[in-house]
Formats: C-alpha cells, sequence, structure tokens
C-alpha cells in the first residue's frame, strides 16, 4: 500500500499503517496501470498465484473444493501446492508466503502473468531495501513512500514487459534461493520480504478459497466473511471486476476473510496486504481482519464505489484516512488500491486499530479478537507497507527461513506467523477459526478470553432457582473459560471444537462422585475452520512413549528435551525442531507453530498410511420403488448432483457410481467410450453379485458425460414402475462389495420400510402407544444386519450415510444402525413429498448441497488421548471404537460431534493441569493424509467449590443428552428420564449440603449451575425423551440419534430453542456481517408469558424456524414483513419471508439469514399463525410452560426441591 | 465307595469343570487383550462369541447329570450359575449368531470390566467347584 501511494501520493503512503503495506503495493500497481490496464492485472494476478502458492505450504485438503486448477503448481512439491491454496488454512496462508519464494520455478509452469506478479513484488521490495528506507515502523511513512514508489513504477513497466517479468523473478530467487524449493533463503533481506509479504496475501487467498470451497456448502461466504471483516467482502463486490481497484478489493477481501472468490487472483493490493501482515509480525489473523476491513472501508470510499455504510464504526475511523487517500490519489487511479495505501501514518494506524477493534469487538465478534495485537504489531510493522522494507522487516521478525528442509519450510511459515511469542494476535487467531458459532460465539469466546474472564468469582454465586424469575440471560451463554493463566489461556483450544463439562478437574474420582456430576468432554473435531496451520515437517514431534503430538502446553526442561503433557515421559527435542523459522534462529524449539498453537494439522509421511490413500469414491444408492417415485425425491437429488458434480471434493481420481434398487437392484455401466449409460439388472436378491465390477465405479471427470445423461434420465426412468417393494439389504450388500477394494461414501435414499431380502423388517409401531407414558418399545434395532453391515463397511473404509424419506414407519431404529457404526450420518424427512410438502423438498435440496459439497475426509481414525490418571470410559457418537481411546471413522465430515465419558482413575494430586489432545487422521478428499491435531488444557482443583464454579451447563447437559440415549436404548425410556431428573436433583443437593452454607429451605445453585434445571426439564421436553406427547417412534430415534451425532452447538438449539421477538427489531447492538446490519434482539424465555399478541416471534429450534405471529400484531410489521394487509389474510401455510423493500423487512430477513448460515443444515421456516393448528408445533417448545404431560419450570423446579428434601 | 452313576457323574464333572476354567481363563485373557489394545473388537468377538454357549451348554449338562444322580447338594450349588446363565444369555443384545458380546458395545469401560469380573467370578467358582467334586 504504501509504495504505490508514496508513487502517487506521498501523503496517503505516510497514512498507510503498517497494516495496510498490502495496500501499498496495489497502489504501486495502480500507477502503472495508468498506463495499461491489463498489465497491473497481471502483476496482481501473480501476486495471487504466489499467494496461493504460499498457502500450499504442502497443505492442501481443507479446501477440497477449490479447483486446484486454478493454480497450476510447481513440481514436486509445488504440486502440493495447489492443493494447499485450496486449503486455505488462514495460517497456511500467511505463512506460505516462504513456499512461494520456493516456487519460483513452479511459478514459471504458472501463467506468465502470475509469475510476473510474484516475482515482481520482491523486486519492490529489494528495491526499497536497497534504497534503505527502511525504518522503523515509526519511521515516517513518507520516506518509504518515496522510496517505494520509485522503485515501483519500474516495477510497473516490468510488469508490463515479459522481460520485466523475467527480472523480477530473478529478484525473487535471489531473495529465495528457492529455486532449490528447500526455501532456505539466503539471503536476509530476501528472505525477509518474502515471508513478509506474501503471508497476508496468502491468507487472503486462503481465505477466500476457504470460504468459497469449504464453507460454502455450509456456511455462506457472507458469514464467513462476517467474522473478519464482513464489511470488506461486501464493499468489494459493488465495483466492476475488472477495474484493478476492483481487484485490490478483492483481495483485500480475500485477505479480510471476505467470501469474494480468486476471480482477481494476483491482485497488487493482495500484494499490499501481504507486506503489511508480514511486516508486523501481528499480520496474524488478526491483522489481517482489521486490516482488511479498513481497507474495504478506504477503498469504497475512494473508489466511491461502494457507500462506506457498511460499517458506521469503522467507516468513521476510515473516513479520515480514505479522505487523505483520495486526495492523494492520482487521477489516474484506477486504485482503489490506494486508499488501502492512504492508510494512515503509524500513529494513525494505531488508532485506527483501536477504533477498529473496538468497533469490531463490540458490535461483533468478528475482527474484534484481532485488534490488540494488530495494534501493537502495527506500529512496529506499519512502515512495513513500504516495499523497501523488507530487508529489516525481516529481520526483526524473523521471517526469512534458513535452509529448512522443504518440508519444514512450509511448516515452519505459518508457524511463525502463529509463532509470535505473548501474540495477543495468536489468541485472537485460534478463536477465530470457529466459523460456525455465530458471530456471537465467536465474540463471546473471545471477550471470554480477554474481557469476560471474570465469571470464575460469579459462577459461585449461589442463585435462588425458585426465586429467580428471569433465569435465562438476554445474550447466548457463552463456554465457560478455564481458569488458567494468561498464556494458557490464549493458546487453549477453541470451545468450539473441544469443550469439557468441567472445566476444573476435580483431583480425585472421590471428588467428583461427591459433586455428582458428569464429566466429558465434547468434540468437534472436522469443524470448518477459517484458520489452520497446516504443518509440513518430516518428523512430526510425538512423545515417544505414549505418542502424544507435541503441544502448546508440554514443557522444555531445557533446550533438547522436552517433557510429556500426558505421560510425563521426557523426550528427545529432534535436531529438526531445534530450528526455528519464525527467527530463523537455532534452539528455540518452543516457538515452533506446534507449540504455539492448540489446533493444528500436520501433513502426515507414509507412516501414517497403511495403504497408498484412497481416491474420493461416491456410490449413491437410490430406491426407486413405487413409493420413492411417488414422493418425488429422484428430482431433487438428480438435479443437485447436477448443480454439484464438479464441486464435489476430490481430485482426479474421484469416482462415482450409481446404483438404484425396488426388488430387484439396478447397476448403471458408466464406463467411458459407451454411448449412453448402461443398465444392469440383477434379480437375485439373495445372492447378489457385481455384474460387470470395474464399470461400475467410474471416474468422475472421464465420464462425465455418461454421468449426467444418467442424471438426466433417471428421473424419468421409473415413472411408471408397479414395483412396491424395497430389497434394501441385498442392495447395500451390493454397495458394499462395490466399495470394498476402496472405500469411501455410501449415499443410501430410502423411502420406506426395507421389505425383501436381507435385512427386512417389520413394522414395530403401535400407533396407539405413540403418546403412553409408559413403556417405549422398540428403540433398539430389530435385527443386527445392519449393524454387521455397518461394520463390514467400517472395515472396509466405506461409510453409510442415509437419507431416510418416508411417510409412514420405516423402523428408523434399526436403519440408522448402518450409520452410526459405519461413521456415516443420517438425515429423515418425515413426510416428504416434492409437491405437497415443499419446505421439506426446499430442506432436502439445501441439506444436499451442503451434503454434497462439504469437506469430507476418508479412512479415519480419531484417537483421544489424556493426562495420566484419567481415562475414557464411553463415547457417543457415529463410529466404530477399536479400542479403548480409538475411535474408526470409515469417514468423517465437519457436521460431526462426538462425546466422550472420562473417569479419574488415579488421583491427579501430584499435577496441577490436565490435557485432552484429539488427534484426527485422515485422508483428504485430494488424497492426502493429514492429522488434525486439538490440544485442551484444564486445571485441577481440588476442592468442591473450585468443581462448580468451572461447570459448563451446556456441555454437561449434551453430555447427559447422550448417556441418556444409551440409556433409554439399554434400559428403557423412564430410566433415562428419572436418570435426567435425578442428575439434577443429586448435584443440587451436593452442592446444597457441601458448599452453600445458606439456608437449606431454598433451592439453590451455583451460578454456574443455574441453567441446569432448566435445561434438563428441556429435555425432557425433547422429542427424544418426552412422553405423553403424541410423538412417532421415527421422529423419536431421529432425534435420539442427532443428539449423539451433532455437535454441541446445534444440539443446544435443538435442546432448549432461541426465541427472539421480531417485530421490533432495532438496530441497537446490531452486528454488522458483510453488507447487512444484522439485528441482535435479545433472547426471550420459552413461556407463553413473554407472548404477546402485539407481537411477533422467531423460534430458533436448530433445524426448523417457527415465527409465530399474534393476533393483535401490528398492521406494520404484517404488511412490512409478511407482505400481507393483515392478520386474517397470512395464509396458513407460509414458508418463506417475502423479499419487501422495507427496514423493518430488511432487518428480519437478515436475522434469520444470519441464523441460517451459522449452521450446516438449512432450517426450515413455518410462518405460524396464533389460532392455526399449527401452533401446536410451535407451543410444544415453549419448555418452560406447562403441558398436559409435564411440568412446568416452576413446577420442576419445586419436584427438584421435594426430591432433594427427601 | 463304589463306582455309581454318582461317582460317574463328579468325575465327568471334574474333567468338564477343568475344561471351563480353561474357557473362563481364555475369556479374561481375552478381554484383557481387548483392554490393552492388541485386538480388534470384532475379532475378538467373532472367537468369543462361539464359546459362550459351548460353555454354558456344558456347565447346564452337568447338572442335569446331577439331577439325575439326586445330588441335591450339588445341584443346589450350581443352580445359581445356571440361572445367571439363563438369565444372561436372554438379555443379551440382538445378534443373529449365537453368542454374547457386541463389537460395538465391547469396548464400553463398563461393559468391558463386567465382562472382566465375571472371568474372574467363573474361574474362581470353576476352580472351587473343581476342588469341591475332586473330594466330593
Amino acid at each position: 500500500m504504501s509504495a504505490p501511494a508514496g508513487s502517487s501520493h506521498p501523503a496517503a503512503s505516510a497514512r498507510i499503517p503498517p497494516k495496510f503495506g498490502g495496500a501499498a503495493v496495489s497502489g504501486a500497481a495502480a500507477p502503472a496501470g495508468p498506463g495499461a490496464g491489463p498489465a497491473p492485472h497481471q502483476q496482481n494476478g501473480p501476486a495471487q498465484n504466489q499467494m496461493q502458492v504460499p498457502s500450499g505450504y504442502g497443505l492442501h485438503h481443507q479446501n477440497y473444493i477449490a479447483p486446484s486448477g486454478h493454480y497450476s503448481q510447481g513440481p514436486g512439491k509445488m504440486t502440493s501446492l495447489p492443493l494447499d491454496t485450496q486449503c486455505g488454512d488462514y495460517y497456511s496462508a500467511l505463512y506460505t508466503v516462504p513456499t512461494q519464494n520456493v516456487t519460483p520455478n513452479t511459478v514459471n509452469q504458472q501463467p506468465g502473468a502470475q509469475q510476473l506478479y510474484s516475482r515482481g513484488p520482491p523486486a519492490p521490495h529489494i528495491v526499497g531495501s536497497t534504497l534503505g528506507s527502511f525504518q522503523g515502523a515509526a519511521s515516517s511513512a513518507s520516506h518509504l513512500h518515496t522510496s517505494a514508489s520509485q522503485p515501483y513504477s519500474s516495477f510497473v513497466n516490468h510488469y508490463n514487459s515479459p522481460a520485466m517479468y523475467s527480472a523480477s523473478s530473478s529478484v525473487a530467487s535471489q531473495g529465495f534461493p528457492s529455486t532449490c524449493g528447500h526455501y532456505a533463503m539466503s539471503t536476509v533481506s530476501n528472505a525477509a520480504y518474502p515471508s513478509v509479504s506474501y503471508p497476508s496475501l496468502p491468507a487472503g487467498d486462503t481465505y477466500g478459497q476457504m470460504f468459497t470451497s469449504q464453507n460454502a456448502p455450509t456456511v455462506r461466504p457472507v458469514k464467513d466473511n462476517s467474522f473478519s471483516g464482513q464489511n470488506t467482502a461486501i464493499s468489494h463486490p459493488s465495483p466492476l471486476p475488472p477495474l484493478p481497484s476492483q481487484q485490490h478489493h478483492q483481495q483485500q477481501s480475500l485477505s479480510g476473510y471476505s467470501t469474494l472468490t480468486w476471480s482477481s487472483p494476483g491482485l497488487p493490493s493482495t500484494q499490499d496486504n501481504l507486506i503489511r501482515n508480514h511486516t508486523g509480525s501481528l499480520a496474524v489473523a488478526n491483522n489481517n481482519p482489521t486490516i482488511t476491513v479498513a481497507d474495504s472501508l478506504s477503498c469504497p470510499v475512494m473508489q466511491n464505489v461502494q457507500p462506506p455504510k457498511s460499517s458506521p464504526v469503522v467507516s468513521t475511523v476510515l473516513s479520515g484516512s480514505s479522505g487523505s487517500s483520495s486526495t492523494r490519489t492520482p487521477p489516474t487511479a484506477n486504485h482503489p488500491v490506494e486508499p488501502v495505501t492512504s492508510v494512515t501514518q503509524p500513529s494513525e494506524l494505531l488508532q485506527q486499530k483501536d477504533m477498529l477493534s473496538s468497533s469490531a469487538s463490540s458490535p461483533a465478534p468478528d475482527p474484534a479478537p484481532e485488534p490488540d495485537p494488530a495494534s501493537a504489531p502495527a506500529p512496529a510493522s506499519a512502515p512495513a507497507p513500504v516495499v523497501p522494507q523488507p530487508s529489516k522487516m525481516a529481520k526483526p521478525f524473523g521471517y526469512g527461513y534458513p535452509t529448512l528442509q522443504p518440508g519444514y519450510q512450509n511448516a515452519t511459515a505459518p508457524l511463525i506467523s502463529g509463532v509470535q511469542p505473548s501474540n495477543p494476535v495468536y489468541s485472537g487467531f485460534q478463536q477465530y477459526p470457529q466459523q460456525y458459532p455465530g458471530v456471537n460465539q465467536l465474540s463471546s469466546s473471545i471477550g471470554g478470553l480477554s474481557l469476560q474472564s471474570s465469571p470464575q468469582p460469579e459462577s459461585l454465586r449461589p442463585v435462588n432457582l425458585t426465586q429467580e424469575r428471569n433465569i435465562l440471560p438476554m445474550t447466548p451463554v457463552w463456554a465457560p473459560v478455564p481458569n488458567l493463566n494468561a498464556d494458557l489461556k490464549k493458546l487453549n483450544c477453541s470451545p468450539d471444537s473441544f469443550r469439557c463439562t468441567l472445566t476444573n478437574i476435580p483431583q480425585t474420582q472421590a471428588l467428583l462422585n461427591k459433586a455428582k456430576l458428569p464429566l466429558g468432554l465434547l468434540l468437534h473435531p472436522f469443524r470448518d475452520l477459517t484458520q489452520l496451520p497446516v504443518i509440513t515437517s518430516n518428523t512430526i514431534v510425538r512423545c515417544r512413549s505414549c505418542r502424544t503430538y507435541i503441544n502448546p502446553f508440554v514443557s522444555f526442561i531445557d533446550q533438547r528435551r522436552w517433557k510429556c503433557n500426558l505421560c510425563y515421559r521426557v523426550n528427545d527435542v529432534p535436531e529438526e525442531f531445534m530450528y526455528n523459522p519464525l527467527t530463523r534462529s537455532y534452539g528455540e524449539p518452543h516457538k515452533r507453530p506446534e507449540v504455539q498453537n492448540s489446533t493444528v494439522e500436520f501433513i502426515a509421511s507414509s507412516d501414517y498410511m497403511l495403504r497408498p490413500p484412497q481416491p474420493a469414491v461416491y456410490l449413491f444408492v437410490l430406491d426407486v420403488s413405487h413409493n420413492a417415485v411417488e414422493a418425488g425425491y429422484l428430482t431433487i437429488l438428480c438435479q443437485s448432483l447436477l448443480e454439484n458434480l464438479d464441486k464435489l471434493p476430490g481430485d482426479s481420481r474421484t469416482r462415482i457410481g450409481f446404483m438404484t434398487f425396488d426388488s430387484t437392484i439396478h447397476f448403471y455401466n458408466l464406463q467411458e467410450g459407451l454411448s449412453q449409460p448402461q443398465m444392469l439388472i440383477v434379480s437375485d436378491i439373495d445372492d447378489v453379485f457385481l455384474p460387470t465390477p470395474d464399470s461400475l465405479l467410474v471416474n468422475l471427470y472421464e465420464s462425465k458425460e455418461l454421468i449426467k445423461d444418467l442424471l438426466n434420465a433417471l428421473p424419468n426412468m421409473f415413472t411408471n414402475t408397479r414395483e412396491t417393494h424395497s430389497a434394501l439389504g441385498p442392495a447395500l450388500q451390493a454397495a458394499f462389495k462395490l466399495m470394498s477394494p476402496t472405500g469411501g461414501r455410501v449415499s443410501v435414499f430410502q423411502t420406506q420400510l426395507p421389505s425383501l431380502g436381507a435385512g427386512l423388517l417389520q413394522s414395530r409401531e403401535d400407533p396407539n402407544q405413540r403418546s403412553s407414558t409408559k413403556v417405549v418399545q422398540h428403540l433398539g434395532p430389530a435385527t443386527d444386519f445392519y449393524k454387521k453391515l455397518a461394520l463390514d463397511c467400517s472395515g472396509q473404509q466405506t461409510a453409510v450415510d442415509l437419507f431416510l424419506l418416508s411417510s409412514q414407519y420405516s423402523d428408523l431404529a434399526s436403519l440408522a444402525c448402518m450409520s452410526k457404526y459405519s461413521a456415516g450420518c443420517i438425515y429423515y424427512y418425515p413426510s416428504f413429498h416434492y409437491t405437497h410438502n415443499p419446505s421439506q423438498a426446499e430442506k432436502l435440496q439445501k441439506d444436499l448441497k451442503r451434503y454434497l459439497t462439504r469437506k469430507i475426509g476418508f479412512e479415519a481414525v480419531m484417537r483421544i488421548r489424556c493426562t495420566k490418571g484419567l481415562s475414557m470410559h464411553t463415547f457417543h457418537g457415529n463410529f466404530f471404537v477399536r479400542s479403548t481411546d480409538l475411535l474408526s471413522l470409515a469417514n468423517i465430515n465437519p457436521d460431526a460431534g462426538f462425546a466422550v465419558q472420562l473417569s479419574i482413575e488415579e488421583s491427579l494430586t501430584d499435577t496441577s493441569l490436565v490435557c485432552f489432545q484429539t488427534a484426527l487422521l485422515y485422508t483428504s478428499s485430494k488424497g492426502e493424509r493429514r492429522i488434525r491435531v486439538h490440544t485442551l488444557c484444564l486445571p485441577v482443583v481440588s476442592s468442591l467449590a473450585d468443581v462448580y464454579a468451572g461447570v459448563d451447563v451446556q456441555a454437561a447437559i449434551c453430555l447427559l443428552a447422550n448417556m441418556a440415549v444409551d440409556r433409554s436404548v439399554s434400559s428403557s425410556l423412564s430410566d433415562a428420564r428419572d436418570a435426567l431428573v435425578n442428575a439434577v436433583v443429586d448435584s443440587l443437593s451436593a452442592y446444597g449440603s457441601t458448599v452453600s452454607n445458606l439456608q437449606h429451605s431454598a433451592l439453590m445453585a451455583p451460578s454456574s449451575l443455574k441453567l441446569f434445571p432448566l435445561y434438563v426439564l428441556a429435555l425432557l421436553k425433547q422429542k427424544a425423551f418426552r412422553t405423553g406427547t403424541s410423538t412417532r417412534l421415527d421422529d423419536r430415534v431421529y432425534a435420539m440419534c442427532q443428539i449423539k451425532s451433532q455437535p454441541l452447538v446445534h444440539l443446544m438449539k435443538m435442546i432448549h430453542p432461541n426465541l427472539y421477538r421480531i417485530d421490533r427489531l432495532t438496530d441497537e447492538g446490531a452486528v454488522h456481517v458483510n453488507d447487512r446490519i444484522v439485528p441482535q434482539p435479545p433472547l426471550q424465555k420459552l413461556s407463553a408469558e413473554k407472548l404477546t399478541r402485539e407481537g411477533a416471534f422467531l423460534m430458533d429450534c436448530g433445524s426448523v424456524f417457527y415465527i409465530w405471529v399474534g393476533k393483535g400484531c401490528d398492521n406494520n410489521f404484517i404488511e412490512d414483513v409478511l407482505g400481507y394487509t393483515n392478520f386474517a389474510s397470512i395464509p396458513q401455510k407460509m414458508t418463506h419471508l417475502p423479499e419487501l423493500d422495507t427496514l423493518s423487512s430488511e432487518r428480519a430477513r437478515s436475522f434469520i439469514t444470519w441464523l441460517r448460515d451459522s449452521r450446516p443444515l438449512s432450517p426450515i421456516l413455518h410462518i405460524v399463525k396464533d389460532e392455526s393448528p399449527a401452533k401446536a408445533e410451535f407451543f410444544q417448545h415453549l419448555i418452560e410452560d406447562r403441558t398436559e404431560a409435564a411440568f412446568s419450570y416452576y413446577e420442576f423446579l419445586l419436584h427438584v426441591q421435594q426430591q432433594i428434601c427427601k | 465307595m463304589a463306582f455309581t452313576f454318582a461317582a460317574f457323574c463328579y468325575m465327568l464333572a471334574l474333567l468338564l469343570t477343568a475344561a471351563l476354567i480353561f474357557f473362563a481363563i481364555w475369556h479374561i485373557i481375552a478381554f484383557d487383550e481387548l483392554k490393552t489394545d492388541y485386538k480388534n473388537p470384532i475379532d475378538q468377538c467373532n472367537t468369543l462369541n462361539p464359546l459362550v454357549l459351548p460353555e454354558y451348554l456344558i456347565h447346564a449338562f452337568f447338572c442335569v447329570m446331577f439331577l439325575c444322580a439326586a445330588e441335591w447338594l450339588t445341584l443346589g450349588l450350581n443352580m445359581p450359575l445356571l440361572a445367571y446363565h439363563i438369565w444372561r444369555y436372554m438379555s443379551r443384545p440382538v445378534m443373529s449368531g449365537p453368542g454374547l458380546y457386541d463389537p460395538t458395545t465391547i469396548m464400553n469401560a463398563d461393559i468391558l470390566a463386567y465382562c472382566q469380573k465375571e472371568g474372574w467370578c467363573k474361574l474362581a467358582f470353576y476352580l472351587l467347584a473343581f476342588f469341591y467334586y475332586l473330594y466330593g
């Protein structure tokens, strides 16, 4: 940024904050731009390429979706790189920079423009260095700018001409000896430079990619943006793409996590960003977000393209800069970029940062976390934006990579960014990654670290439950923050991936027994992450006795030895680990990324493979009996597949196949070379065989035309079928045979009870018993056929996903076994019909989109380790337990959650901390073996009060729900219900008798547990456990399956829905997500007393939204939001909010969209009028109210109190 | 004591109990292997399940022999175990084949501990019974 600014607008450059350094680059490009529009583009393009390369790091898989094609990769390592870009790991992106350097060779392969670009940037830097312009970050920007500008102009020229390109490349090479690919940075300056500059860019790229690819399915890109600099993203889109400026924007946006896609790779701006980031060691995630915001803002202003409004707060801050920038901007300024460059001077920058941070933090979770780190580093780095600085920068930050082994380099790079010790950035970083949790969550977690850490004292405050009327807080409940020292807190794993029911671990089992609380972990290990350090290293450092991966909580005894935090064995530090790429110093193993991040991903070597990594293989097994054709799901499925065929995660080896079945089994020969798909019918269902084993699973790319033909033909092929039988069992056996050589994913679509062949089932449900209060039978499987099949599949690395679209009883309890034990997932669409039930059809469509495009890991195993003395007791989720701590997961998907019960086998008196580590080893869809490691550290306490102070009530409830499901199946539902009630009674009475010394007549609970009775009551009224209310058996079983396999965030919404009043949404406390303003109405308690006839309420139940419209609801709301003139004219069935051009409609829709984006499965919206028959559905979720069969909340409290007193 | 039917029963029971002791030891070892990660639960269950019914049948067989020999005391001593076996088999998980152990639940710490304890108790019982038959 500064550089360009310098050329065109010195003043502007001066102002540019370090963070905006990237902008400077863009600015440089811009000047060039005037001469030749295309040239700048190219430059930009190259930059992006570089970015990508860096991201490559060697890691690729994360964004499976991302087309590898974009980035041609270099040889050898480079090849891996393309993938990396896709990975989009934040870290990797940042760090990749070094790799980029390496890439130069590869660069050649890449499009010329890109190459030029990438090299170009280095060259400028060099120039700068020569000038010696680099001063401390504080150094006057003008200095930098001027110097920078000159070089830049030259650069521009260079860029334009290929010759220049070569030159630049040479420069680059100098910078990076990389040609060897060993990334060793011979020249200090060079090394420094590359690392610095690139990091930011890669980040941007990665982000963009990440979003597009990974997130895309579940989360909208927008959402992603929302976290970081959503604003940025929004602003960008506005202008026309072709302009360099736009490119700039895009890049910036990328860096800022914006959703924008690659489209504008290699933008100069990106470079700028990179530079900035690099300059500031902080550059890490935090910086980026902030930066991005600023950039975006500034950019819009400059160009006028976008309204600055996106983020008011930000805009104000920026405005100063933008104004300055505008003045400075050259007339030609095609470059919005320049504004970026314009970023304020160091001091200004700081202020801005602060502003930004504050604004960000307060309104939304998005960028907030970063601010601190950013600001801190920024000053130092500030000058950095200027190109010349690189050398200097490099030294301070130690970015340059010494000659490490190739693998290492990659790893190191990411690490470096992350590494910075103490970085505030870091902390922000970790928290960032969580895409899923709403923005709020992020902010909360973030806040938790710094601001909200107070709960400790607060969490023990006794609460008189029977007298506290408003027990539910107005804002979402955050995970408690473990009471660790500040350093460890920063390093700890994000609560979105890893939570423990007790954040203070009791010292002994006796103490745990006294507390009467469940001890366990809730995991969401394969969550979509926006930032993830990916490490490529020749040796993955692990404890020699317990095989724990090195993590931030190990202790280094001296330079050469580390002590395992799980088994306490002292291990040697390998030679390779001694080198710290961040500081380029030797002997600082504790600053390596593995030791600075509690969530990391390793690229595994062949030691971690039992066989070569499998390709992505997808098999679809479709029910085409009369019932299925009648329901019409085939049309939707085929349509979704056609749309997403190119987005299926996988590489060039991806294979796909189709089978259909009714009373016979139909295979489809899709072998390349056939003129049309060939259908092969096997009617011998007692002894299924594969007619042509070789041509049923075909390469997706080689046979794409045939596949498309088939998908187009399938919906109409069976329209006249009269076959009502379903031979699901034999079809599954055939699928197993087909898949067993490779493994992969089988997606089964079933619409009725299997009625033929092996695995046939009988109807077991007695409709008259649906509302029985006594016994609910048949929660377990009727046959072990599906379980055995699942185990066979699991053994062959095949997962079976079940889509049950059925209008009648289909014995989900038995069918679900095929997915439960093969690590599949289960989707259930009761009463599915494509025309009669359009909301289900729409849900299927959206779910399929997510399902088909989300990330996937194959042949995975997950091992959970914990500190000696603790042991794993029971696991919950979909998997097969292969040994005491090893879960076999044929497939892993980002929406799978797990729970683990723990017990304390030995006293933990000799330790003050315990750690848990999950290591998920999987094959990415790109055929890369990866290990994702999460490590959580918790303190050990010896007093009961401390145990109560650290209860994570949401985690405890989710674990209890899992345990209750097990109990329901193994014993009975009423047992499970009793156990749930007893959990409340026992824990509160234990608290009352030991910790609280207050009067015993009242029902007291520590503040940390105050929601416990409410949540348990919610569980008792949940579909899975309720009695007395008519519940179909399949619905109940499905609810149980979800409890077992949903991650905590989603499960909590299922258990305790959120209720908001939406007829008077205001912007107070609103959050900015992308270009939208998302209102944040307070939570209401789930009671009819809160429902006023004059209001409209939104209930978020996880997979369903209800909007309840009161009879006396303001006509303005009905008209503005619902699009009807008055209450009477609202139809009974309404599932969409019309897009009306009114403020309240916009608010309501943006709020709903925001809620929707936070979950993988798209919820259906039902608009329920007061007095419509559908309102029973809505009212059953008002769990604080009394129903015919269940207590109200107050009654439940009295009941608990009674039990305690007994 | 003459060689009566009862004596024959005791001799037979002695031999069969020796066999049962081996069964019990086999179970204990198998569960221990599971606990220490040496074996895959599917394989282990596949080897253990076929052994369950024979064990129960052998035990039931010499109970019947004692019944025929009118050895009421001995029969009385064995009845609890017989009843336990019947109960245990009645409450086994849903399985198509013979056997008791389900590879998907066997790794649950509670069940594993239960099975191990069961193995030790049976071993003790069979040992005592062995000496009882020997000297009885």
